[in-house]
């Protein structure tokens, strides 16, 4: 029997097991994304700078920034309100029910987006949502006090509501790590609850922070259908302007709308590459 | 230094979220009932029970997710299965595969496509073609469901006992390794399914009515409408994912990307 499996050693078995994967992963991934480089560095005679030069303009800046502004802002909300709510939900006085619910209700949440997203919090927060409306009739008028649900500010409101589950997800394990006798160790030296974080949890959590910050916005910064379905073109952002060349809305050049795309995917890949990074030295205080 | 406040502050915290999390649920609830002036009822459901282009939409969906699952083993599961019985040295390669549709956000990917591929017909001019990028989409899922899966498998023993008793590959990995793999399996078949059920960035640019285009498009003229529909998609996901956590496996699996 040994000699059978010894006989497929070759390359060839490799081939046929793994080559399938490679050539749909090449052909379907790896070509289109190669193909938007060639379109936005190409012009009508040849090599030309012109399109990927016109990222730096008007409307392409604005959207650009928009979209960095927005997945920063939503980041850092899913951080710090995911953060807390995670940490809160482990602490030992917790119910057992509590926490089972809170985790599979961040699976259902984190992956509750897009069009269906957007429509739930136009019926809500929306200029005649429910509780618009309703905050109208006791006096509050949320919009004349310039609130919008299709602005910035809005569509971070909007995001948490996939940013926090995620948070709650991804730092869990982080917080589940943290060592009972870290805390008992700095407490029989002396340490208040402020200088344990300050000097312990923070820093061996500050990894864990970053990649999953990290993680959030490359999470937010290439969503489209909520954006899209909230605020229909108000808000200028890469994805919607992209879409935008795709169909023919806009007098934009093909050319240009893969130089967008090009630049979304130059954000992603620094995302990862820093998440990858980050990830590296969350493992120094993992193993036990 | 706790006083009743510090020790408050916890529950209205987690209050606050829980706020935040049910109220737009319940709005949506509310409003999909609504009739007009103060008259609540179900006239939007029954609306849209009649609506032939809703069960058309849904049945795309469905059809599109059950292709994606069944195209993403087939691609997927030799290859993990070679990883994990004779090439582990490739692992990096595999993880580092398995992360690049993270990196090409989906409407990246499908303005690259369509530059690239418009033909053939039979091909691009079907939904059908929907399935290849979403295969892209659910690929890290899988790839993680399947490995850790395959990693607790005695993956040697079965293929030299099927194989000393004369089976080829093919038989070895669907008679015998996908047959230990149902849990794996049920958990990334329920992810893609979350997945494809919400996908929008593809069937919208290509124009396919799926189950989220026809949402939206609906979002267009009838808002109570939109809202039962989006009730119903969430219970959708809400199904998968219970699925996913009852299954055991992948319940902290992350997406990102996705139907965002």
């Amino acid at each position: 029997m040994r000699l059978r499996l010894k006989a497929g050693e070759g390359g060839g078995l490799t081939l046929a097991f793994v080559g399938p994967l490679v050539v749909y992963v090449i052909a379907f991934l790896v070509l289109p994304t190669l193909m938007l480089l060639a379109e936005a560095f190409s012009g009508k005679h040849g090599l030309t700078l012109k399109y990927v030069a016109a990222l730096g303009q008007g409307q392409t800046v604005i959207a650009f920034r928009n979209s960095l502004v927005l997945s920063a802002l939503a980041a850092l909300v899913g951080v710090i309100a995911g953060g807390i709510a995670a940490y809160l939900v482990l602490r030992p006085g917790m119910p057992r029910g509590v926490r089972s619910l809170v985790t599979s209700f961040s699976a259902v949440a984190a992956n509750f987006a897009g069009v269906p997203l957007a429509f739930a919090f136009i019926a809500t927060l929306g200029s005649l949502g429910i509780i618009t409306v309703w905050l109208k009739s006791a006096g509050v008028d949320l919009y004349g006090m310039g609130f919008s649900l299709y602005s910035l500010p809005g569509l971070v409101l909007v995001y948490a509501y996939f940013q926090i589950p995620l948070m709650i997800i991804v730092f869990t394990p982080a917080l589940e790590a943290l060592r009972l006798e870290w805390r008992e160790a700095a407490e029989n030296l002396g340490a208040s609850a402020f200088d344990y974080w300050r000097h312990v949890g923070l820093p061996i959590l500050l990894p864990s922070l970053l990649s999953a910050f990290i993680l959030l916005f490359g999470n937010a910064f290439s969503a489209y259908a909520t954006p899209y379905a909230l605020t229909s073109g108000i808000v200028a952002l890469v994805p919607v302007e992209i879409s935008n060349v795709l169909s023919g809305n806009v007098m934009i050049s093909q050319q240009t709308g893969a130089a967008l795309a090009l630049g979304m995917i130059v954000v992603m890949v620094g995302v990862m590459g820093v998440y990858a990074l980050a990830a590296r030295r969350i493992g120094r205080w993992g193993r036990r | 230094m706790k006083g009743a406040a510090g020790r408050l502050l916890p529950e209205a915290w987690l209050g606050l979220l829980f706020l935040y999390f049910f109220v737009p649920l319940l709005a949506t609830g509310a409003f999909s009932l609504w009739e007009g002036g103060s008259r609540y009822g179900f006239a939007a459901y029954v609306a849209l029970f009649h609506q032939p282009k809703l069960w058309q939409s849904l049945f795309l969906s469905v059809r599109l997710a059950v292709e994606t699952i069944l195209l993403g083993l087939i691609v997927l599961v030799p290859a993990v299965f070679w990883l994990n019985l004779r090439v582990p040295r490739l692992r990096p390669v595999f993880d580092f595969i398995s992360v690049l549709p993270f990196v090409v956000p989906p409407i990246a990917l499908v303005a690259g496509m369509t530059a690239l591929y418009t033909g053939p017909d039979w091909l691009v001019g079907t939904p059908n073609y929907l399935v290849i990028p979403y295969v892209i989409l659910a690929l890290p899922y899988t790839y993680r469901a399947l490995d850790l899966g395959m990693r607790v498998l005695d993956l040697r023993t079965m293929t030299e006992a099927s194989q000393s008793l004369g089976a080829g590959w093919g038989t070895l990995i669907f008679r015998v390794v996908v047959p230990n793999l149902t849990t794996a399996l049920v958990g990334a078949a329920l992810l893609t399914i979350a997945i494809v059920m919400g996908e929008f960035t593809f069937a919208n640019i290509l124009l396919f009515n799926t189950f989220a285009v026809y949402i939206n498009y609906v979002g267009q003229t009838s808002a109570t409408q939109a809202s039962a529909l989006t009730l119903l998609s969430f219970l959708i996901t809400w199904l998968a994912m219970l699925g996913v956590l009852v299954s055991g496996r992948g319940g902290r699996s992350v997406q990102i990307g996705g139907a965002r």
